[in-house]
Parts: structure tokens; C-alpha cells; sequence
């Protein structure tokens, strides 16, 4: 089963949850994903031993200027203006490149060949507890965080990288625990898409409730069931409770607004090592995900 | 005019609410300057939330192109499926071995458009969003909603950005407050790009610190001045001394420390800036005075 952890606000604690989801689980058939590659933080609460590590990013085209004739073919056919023919110069701009392979395809002289334009790391290791664990960094100063986060899930799905993730165990995973970016867009699509379950933080206030609105948007058009946990519960107001009641999401669980979590959580420790009443907790909800996920699929 | 952009790496840290005092302050603070602001979150846009806008103008926001393929001209050939890196094109979806585009993993890099045999693909320009310019409670506010799901946040920022850009200059404004999405990637870069001045909201916590190296390093690499601010600085010390220290070491000024509130909340619940319902208050008071040193810093960069 493949969890994804969202919430659209940032800051209300879908790496809280989704570290403490994954430490409640079975560690040896449980992995990890931290998609928040602009600024990811699971492996702050997880302590993982790095073991594997990958250097990622797109192919970016690269012209042989002794077979380019300067036709302009590649420029007219790419749509993110990432290669452009100048006089008697075809530039390349990595920047705007989205790796498409379309200009090599396009290319009458075959004057284009590939190379891969470096964007970020993916790691990979064990925390001390066994749990395995994976995560995308993206490089400062790049803008794409897409590329990293759809090769973490193929490096994770396909295992056959080289070398693969966890070699006795590649695909072998029972349960995956995704833990999304903030807001709603590409790189959020990215890591929920081929989820079974998003589980969507949000906190009782109108910024938690107006994002939460556009978070279960996102879920209903890639037809993915949800439930929701409230964190800070008593912080601010009820229409959280109100919005899920109207349009029928499940509130899974509640983690109240307490100093003592709060304080823990800014000194890196898991909620469930702050409360460790928690680990049944989320036992609990992992059950109530896979008799959601059982109903949606009968 | 000058442009400050509110950073902060890390998401929920507070770039919202002290945007929001910035906008209360500019208009009725002590030293009133005529501000613009400009929501760059745009797939998570709560500015408005505080702000109170009506909406004067709305505009249709286009972004990229999706394959549509012509299934009467389509000799199922499956190079389409094959060229596609973005696995956007699937033979087996529809049962019956036809390609099948799906919109929301289509790229709009049209390489099948061009690799089809049979020319029955073409791309069709989707609307990704939409954009505002209102009137707020304390001037105009540009802002945007991009639609869930969407590509292109990067342009819709930048769309947003010069919309505030051409009414400030017109109108002879003095400052741009750019609201900033979390993150270091293409938003963000887009919303930091043209400003004078970044404010970094960070928090005192393991993430918080993390995240404001990880967003000092990306204006430093473009070369952005930028100020740290320290919000809910005593929810954890150790971890504002941590902070303190880092930003000492790059040269990076702290310019405040907001007091943990649960006014802030309550605030935001209202629909107010803290500053406006609470005005008499330890976190009031914090932020008059990081605005004081951020207008101070501001005079200080050219352009």
C-alpha cells in the first residue's frame, strides 16, 4: 500500500505524521519517501545512515556543431524555448529544458545527442530502527523539483537501478509512506499520483481550511480516496470539522495543539517518541486506511 | 520603488501573517509608505484570507499546451506512448490497445505531436488559472489561483509579480511586498527574482533551521540581499541561539524575534493582521520592529 502525506498549507505536519506513520510500522517492510526536495526534513526525525546516494537530474540535449547545419528544426519543435540557433550558434539553455528528447528526435542531421544535466541526489539508507529510507535533494538555485521526485519513485517502483534501493528487498515493499512539498501543484501531483491512500494534514484555521479545499480538489481529480488529520486540534475554529463534514471526509485523527509535542517536534524527535501512546494510534489509523482503501476498491 | 520578497524555505513558518502585518503597517503604521502587494503562493494563496480584497479585474491564466490525439486519424502505432517520457500516454488504459493522453502527466513538450506518423496529435492550450488585481483592506493586491493539479506556478508568479510591477510604477508606489511560496524551486525563484530585499520568516525547530540554510544558499546564489527574522523564538532556544549563531557566521542579520502567540492564531481566524487586532502585544511590538529594520535595510539598497 502506497500512503502519500499532503496538506497544501505548509507547516502543519505532514512530515510529523508521515515519519511517525512509517516508525509505527512493520521497519521491515516498510520504506520511506521523503518528495519534499526543495526542503526535505523526514531524515532530521529519522536519522538515517546514508548508504547509497545518486546524482539525478535530465537529459539535456548536446549539439555537435559539426553536423549541426543550423536549420532551426530543434528550436521550432521545442516548446520551452531551451534551444534557440543564433547566426551560426545553436544554444542550449539547461534551465528551461525539460528533458523531453524531443529536438534529438527532430533533428535531420542527428547532430543532437544527451547528457545528463545534474539536478539534484537521491539517498538512501537505513534509521536506526530499520526502517529504510529514501529521499530527493534538489540542488540550490535549480527550479524543477519534478525530475528528482519521479526518478526517487521509479528508483523505488522499478529496483532496478544500480544499485538498486535494497537489493533483498526491492518491489518488495508492503506499505510506502510518502511525505508530499506544500501547495498543490507539479511537484505535489508528482509524489501523489499512484498513491492508495493521501492522508491530508491540515490545521483548524482558515489558511489550513482554505488549502485543504484545494488539496482535496487535487485528490479528486486524480480519483485518489482521503482522510484527513487535524493537527493543533483546538487552535483556532470548527470549520475544518464543518468542511469535511459536508463533503464526506473521514477525520482520522486528531493531535491537539500542546506545547510539549510542539517543543519536541522543534528538537527533531518523532511525535511518537514525545507520546509514544501514538505508535497504537497510528496502528490504528494504518487499519482504518486499508478498510478505506478495501471498500474503494470492491 | 523597491521590491521586498518574504521567503522562507520551510512552510507554515509565518510568511503570511508578517506579510500581512507589513501590508497593515505600510498603510496606518507610524511611518506610512504606499505598498502593492503581491501574492506569489499561488497554489496555496492566503493573503487574501487577511486582506479582505473585492476583486476588480479577473484574467485568465493559459498555461501549456496538453496532447489531444485525433483517435480517426490515430493508426494505433504506439510511438506516441514510446516517445513520451512523462508517461503521459498509456496503450493498455482504454482495454482496447489505444493510446490514451493523460492531461495531468502531460508535460506540453509535444514530442508525440511531432514523431506521430499520422499527424492525428496536436496540443490544445489549457487554463491553468486565473489572476486578480483588487483593492484590499490596505491598498491593491495582486493575486492569483492556480488551479489544482497545474503546471507552470513559475509563470503564474511572474504574471502576478509584473501586474504589481506596472501598477506600483504607474502609480507612483514606493514599495512591492511579495508574499513567497515555501520551497527554493521554480516559484520561489521566480517570486525572489527583481527584489531588492528578502525577509526570511524561519522557526526556531530542527526544519526550520534545515530549511533557512537550504533558502540562505538559494539568495545567496542569485545574489539577493536577504534578513532573517525569528518567528515563535521561544518555542525552543536552543534552536533561536542555533539560528542566531548560523546567521552571524554568513552575515546575515537577524532583524527580530517574534514571540509563540496563540493571538497570531486567533487573528487569523478574525481575517486581521495581528498587529491590527492586537495591537498592544509582545508580537505587535516585534513586528513594528522588524518592519522599522527592514524599511531601514531597504533604504539602504540601491535600485
Amino acid at each position: 500500500m502506497r500512503i502519500a502525506v499532503a496538506s497544501g498549507k505548509g507547516g502543519t505536519g505532514k512530515t510529523t505524521v508521515a515519519t511517525s506513520l512509517a516508525l509505527s510500522l512493520d521497519a521491515a517492510t516498510t520504506l520511506m519517501l521523503d518528495c519534499d526536495v526543495e526542503a526535505p526534513n523526514a531524515h532530521l526525525f529519522l536519522a538515517p545512515n546514508f548508504e547509497w546516494q545518486e546524482e539525478v537530474g535530465i537529459l539535456i540535449p548536446e549539439v555537435d556543431e559539426s553536423l549541426c547545419t543550423y536549420c532551426g528544426r530543434c528550436a521550432e519543435v521545442c516548446q520551452f524555448h531551451a534551444i534557440a540557433v543564433i547566426g551560426q550558434n545553436t544554444l542550449v539553455f539547461p534551465e528551461l529544458c525539460h528533458g523531453c528528447g524531443s529536438c534529438t528526435l527532430n533533428c535531420p542531421e542527428q547532430a543532437i545527442s544527451e547528457k545528463l544535466d545534474v539536478m539534484g541526489i537521491l539517498e538512501a539508507g537505513p534509521t536506526p530502527n530499520g526502517l529504510y529510507f529514501a529521499r530527493g535533494v534538489l540542488n540550490v538555485g535549480e527550479p524543477m523539483a519534478v525530475p528528482i521526485i519521479r526518478q526517487l519513485k521509479k528508483w523505488e517502483t522499478e529496483g532496478d537501478s544500480q544499485p538498486p534501493i535494497h537489493p533483498d528487498k526491492a518491489a518488495n515493499w508492503e506499505t510506502i509512506i510518502l511525505d508530499a512539498s506544500p501547495g498543490t501543484s507539479c511537484p505535489v501531483v508528482e509524489t501523489v499520483t499512484g498513491s492508495d491512500f493521501v492522508l491530508l494534514v491540515t490545521e483548524p484555521t482558515p489558511f489550513g481550511l482554505h488549502d485543504l479545499r484545494l488539496m482535496v480538489e487535487v485528490v479528486h481529480e486524480l480519483g485518489i480516496p482521503a482522510g484527513v488529520i487535524i493537527n493543533r486540534d483546538g487552535a483556532g475554529n470548527d470549520q475544518v470539522d464543518q468542511f469535511c463534514a459536508e463533503v464526506g471526509l473521514p477525520v482520522l485523527m486528531r493531535i491537539p495543539l500542546d506545547r510539549a509535542i510542539g517543543e519536541g517536534i522543534a528538537q527533531g524527535k518523532p511525535l511518537v517518541t514525545i507520546r509514544p501512546e501514538y505508535i497504537d494510534r497510528f496502528r490504528r489509523l494504518y487499519r482504518q486506511i486499508e478498510d478505506i482503501t478495501q471498500g474503494a476498491n470492491r | 520603488m523597491k521590491q521586498l520578497v518574504i521567503l522562507s524555505g520551510k512552510g507554515g513558518t509565518g510568511k503570511t501573517s508578517v506579510a500581512a502585518a507589513f501590508a497593515h503597517l505600510a498603510a496606518e503604521g507610524e511611518h506610512p509608505i504606499r505598498a502593492v502587494l503581491a501574492d506569489a503562493d499561488v497554489d496555496a494563496s492566503n493573503l487574501e484570507l487577511v486582506l479582505n480584497p473585492t476583486v476588480l479585474e479577473t484574467h485568465k491564466f493559459m498555461g501549456g499546451g496538453v496532447a489531444v490525439i485525433d483517435m480517426d486519424a490515430c493508426e494505433d502505432c504506439g510511438l506516441c506512448a514510446e516517445v513520451c517520457r512523462f508517461d503521459a500516454i498509456s496503450l493498455d488504459e482504454r482495454g482496447d490497445g489505444r493510446p490514451l493522453v493523460d492531461p495531468i502527466a502531460c508535460d506540453g513538450c509535444a514530442a508525440c505531436v511531432y514523431q506521430c506518423p499520422t499527424q492525428a496529435i496536436h496540443m490544445e492550450l489549457q487554463q491553468a488559472g486565473q489572476w486578480f488585481r483588487s483593492e484590499g483592506r490596505y491598498g491593491p493586491l495582486f493575486h492569483a489561483a492556480l488551479r489544482p493539479a497545474q503546471e507552470n506556478s513559475g509563470k503564474l508568479v511572474t504574471m502576478v509579480k509584473q501586474q504589481a510591477r506596472l501598477l506600483a510604477l504607474d502609480n507612483d508606489y514606493e514599495l512591492i511586498i511579495v508574499d513567497g511560496p515555501p520551497g527554493i524551486g521554480c516559484p520561489v525563484i521566480s517570486a525572489a527574482s527583481g527584489a531588492d530585499l528578502a525577509l526570511i520568516v524561519t522557526e526556531p525547530s530542527a526544519a526550520g533551521v534545515h530549511d533557512l540554510e537550504r533558502v540562505l544558499q538559494t539568495t545567496e546564489h542569485f545574489g539577493l540581499p536577504a534578513l532573517v527574522c525569528i518567528n515563535k523564538a521561544d518555542l525552543h532556544e536552543e534552536a533561536t541561539v542555533t539560528i542566531e549563531s548560523f546567521c552571524r557566521d554568513r552575515g546575515v542579520e537577524v532583524v527580530g524575534h517574534i514571540p509563540f502567540d496563540t493571538r497570531t492564531t486567533q487573528a487569523m481566524v478574525q481575517g486581521l493582521p495581528v498587529t491590527s487586532s492586537y495591537y498592544d502585544t509582545p508580537v505587535a511590538n516585534s513586528l513594528r520592529q522588524v518592519w522599522t529594520r527592514v524599511l531601514a535595510a531597504l533604504d539602504g539598497e540601491g535600485g
